[in-house]
């Protein structure tokens, strides 16, 4: 790493953000869409009685959310690499005298600024409705996973783009491997003794349960199934794995 | 001293060989040109050496650093200019250049200077703040050249610069690439398939088709290869001629293509007559004649046995031959 090198990172940083900016549409459906999840979903289901679940559904729906939010943001800032390939941009960057490491991190820090902006956003949202908070030194940890999470799905996108052939592959990513995972999250019930065996198994074996775990016991204190610090342990092996496969994959690839 | 070397370069693509054992060297401070139809495989011959293709075999160097082993040294001597666009086009004309400028480490003031004498070169000045997506194919094509000059690079790829531009563009961009190579000793590569851009702009010449080299020289010695003139005809039964004129010893060569006839020979006008004469003892009637010197066109001829239009229409026939990349990166997102 070289002074050239954060250069470069700090180009590539730009680069998204004055993308993300002057896509008006993207701005507005990155926010609007999971609006709609807390507000409809939200108060959809707030009458309902879920056993072994405190405080009201908003509460407990928020944090998944905001998760939410940050994944489909950062996996979209991974997989966009395919874009790149598409319009030949990327041979511009690939060719350029730069480290391949420098560029996944300026990739990933201009996904983790959109991404993190976009759960910030939220959480505001979120306060201002009245979910509770645990306090501010709790609410920095929750920054922390958030941005954690926010590097592990930058990272999984960036092996979903060098292992996808078209269009159709992503469609089959999103459905088959992003919809199981969310699902089996947290984010929409509770995983407690309530539910079947077999569910809260494959529960504790999402990567995705600890974030959103970890990110609903340091943000609202409630309903956690794991102290938030231990979530954090977990989510940061994850993350380094998941970043280095990621690495590995894009220096891999061919232009 | 030479600033590129190959060594059987080699690379295929799901068993279709784009690059076959190739091995040539350009000399520094030349302007080389890799001359051959769509699809002879010289857009991945540049790509293995610019690093962003591994090859299957074989290896190069650039300026003494391995294409394999020292990747990064290659690509700091290096600027390309691409084929296909590769431009951001969410992106300010200017925007793209200040991203180049700093990915190649360049300091705040040569990029201003250096940013401001490229778009005066192409004439983009006044576009410099209009988004590159608002930007015909033509104004696209000189923008990516004022890119790749940018960094004052050692070694310069150009591959296919003036494809698609009208000729006063082209005019302008060759004047400006031998300047560049003249006055900053600048090493270039340039694969194109036009025969007017490589006898204007090259010393040296590869001739390269279904992924191997056919001849390599330079230019002059090329034609003078070919015969001193060259005779064009069309008659009425090529083979009874073509037979006949095998025996005259004064012919250096004959290639026929096209149900045509191209002869290499000495002082070409005053052959005509004799090979009317020859042409009526054998019963064929010529229906047209010309004589001109020789082009590199008839280089390619002589050394492929066809000419490049002909050999263009095959690889359109024949969609395999002509592919560049894995076909599984053809995809196209449809537009929001």
């Amino acid at each position: 790493m070289n002074q050239k090198d954060f250069q470069a990172i700090y180009m590539l940083w730009l680069r998204q953000m004055k993308r993300f900016l002057r896509a008006k549409s993207r701005v507005l459906t990155t926010i609007v869409q999971p609006l709609f999840f807390l507000f409809i979903l939200g108060f959809g289901f707030n009458i309902a009685v879920f056993p072994g679940m405190e405080g009201s559904y908003i509460n407990f729906l928020a944090p998944g959310i905001i998760a939410m939010a940050i994944l489909f943001s950062s996996m979209f800032t991974g997989v966009s690499v395919l874009w790149d390939k598409q319009s030949g941009f990327l041979q511009e960057v690939l060719v350029a005298p730069v480290s391949r490491l420098s560029i996944v991190i300026g990739r990933t820090l201009g996904g983790a600024t959109i991404a993190l902006f976009q759960g910030i956003l939220i959480m505001i949202i979120a306060i201002a409705l009245g979910v509770p908070t645990v306090s501010p030194a709790s609410l920095l940890l929750t920054l922390v996973i958030m941005v954690l999470l926010s590097f592990t799905a930058v990272g999984f996108g960036l092996i979903v783009a060098s292992k996808m052939h078209d269009f159709e592959g992503f469609e089959s990513v999103m459905s088959l491997i992003l919809m199981p995972l969310l699902f089996l999250s947290s984010m929409f019930y509770p995983v407690n003794k309530f539910l079947p065996d077999w569910l809260q198994v494959l529960s504790y074996c999402n990567p995705l349960f600890y974030m959103i775990d970890g990110i609903r016991g340091s943000f609202t204190g409630v309903n956690y199934v794991l102290p938030p610090l231990v979530d954090l342990g977990i989510i940061l092996v994850l993350c380094i794995v998941i970043m280095g496969l990621g690495t590995y994959f894009f220096n891999k690839s061919e232009a | 001293m030479d600033i590129i070397t190959t060594e059987n370069l080699t690379k295929t693509f799901d068993g279709f060989t784009a690059v076959d054992h190739i091995k040539f060297s350009v000399k520094k401070g030349e302007i080389f040109g890799f001359l051959g139809p769509n699809g002879a495989g010289k857009t991945t011959t540049i790509k293995m050496l610019t690093t962003l293709l591994y090859p299957s075999e074989g290896s190069a160097s650039i300026a003494g650093f391995d294409i394999l082993k020292q990747r990064a040294n290659v690509r700091e001597n290096i600027g390309i200019v691409f084929q296909e666009p590769a431009l951001d086009t969410e992106l300010t004309g200017r925007e793209n250049l200040d991203f180049h400028a700093r990915m190649y480490g360049l300091s705040p003031e040569i990029r201003k200077k250096r940013i401001g004498e490229v778009l005066t070169l192409v004439d983009l000045l006044d576009k410099k703040d209009v988004l590159v997506k608002q930007y015909s194919g033509g104004m696209k094509r000189r923008l990516e050249i004022a890119r790749g000059l940018m960094h004052s690079p050692k070694v310069l790829f150009l591959d296919e610069p003036t494809l698609g531009l009208d000729a006063q563009t082209r005019r302008a961009i060759w004047a400006y690439i031998k300047q560049l190579n003249k006055d900053e000793d600048t090493t270039i590569f340039l694969t194109t398939h036009y025969m007017d851009e490589a006898d204007f702009l090259c010393d040296h010449i590869g001739i390269i088709d279904h992924g191997k080299i056919m001849v390599m020289n330079t230019v002059d010695a090329l034609k003078k290869s070919v015969g001193h003139d060259v005779i064009t005809l069309s008659c009425n039964d090529t083979a009874t001629l073509h037979k006949r004129l095998e025996q005259e010893s004064w012919i250096s060569k004959i290639t026929p293509h096209d149900s045509m006839l191209t002869l290499g020979v000495e002082r070409g006008e005053e052959k005509i007559p004799v090979i009317f004469d020859i042409a009526r003892t054998v019963n064929v009637t010529i229906s047209s004649v010309d004589v001109r010197r020789p082009t590199l066109d008839d280089v390619f001829l002589y050394y492929t046995g066809r000419s490049m239009r002909m050999r263009e229409q095959q690889v359109r026939e024949a969609p395999n031959i002509g592919m560049k990349k894995p076909a599984r990166f053809r995809l196209r997102w449809p537009k929001k």
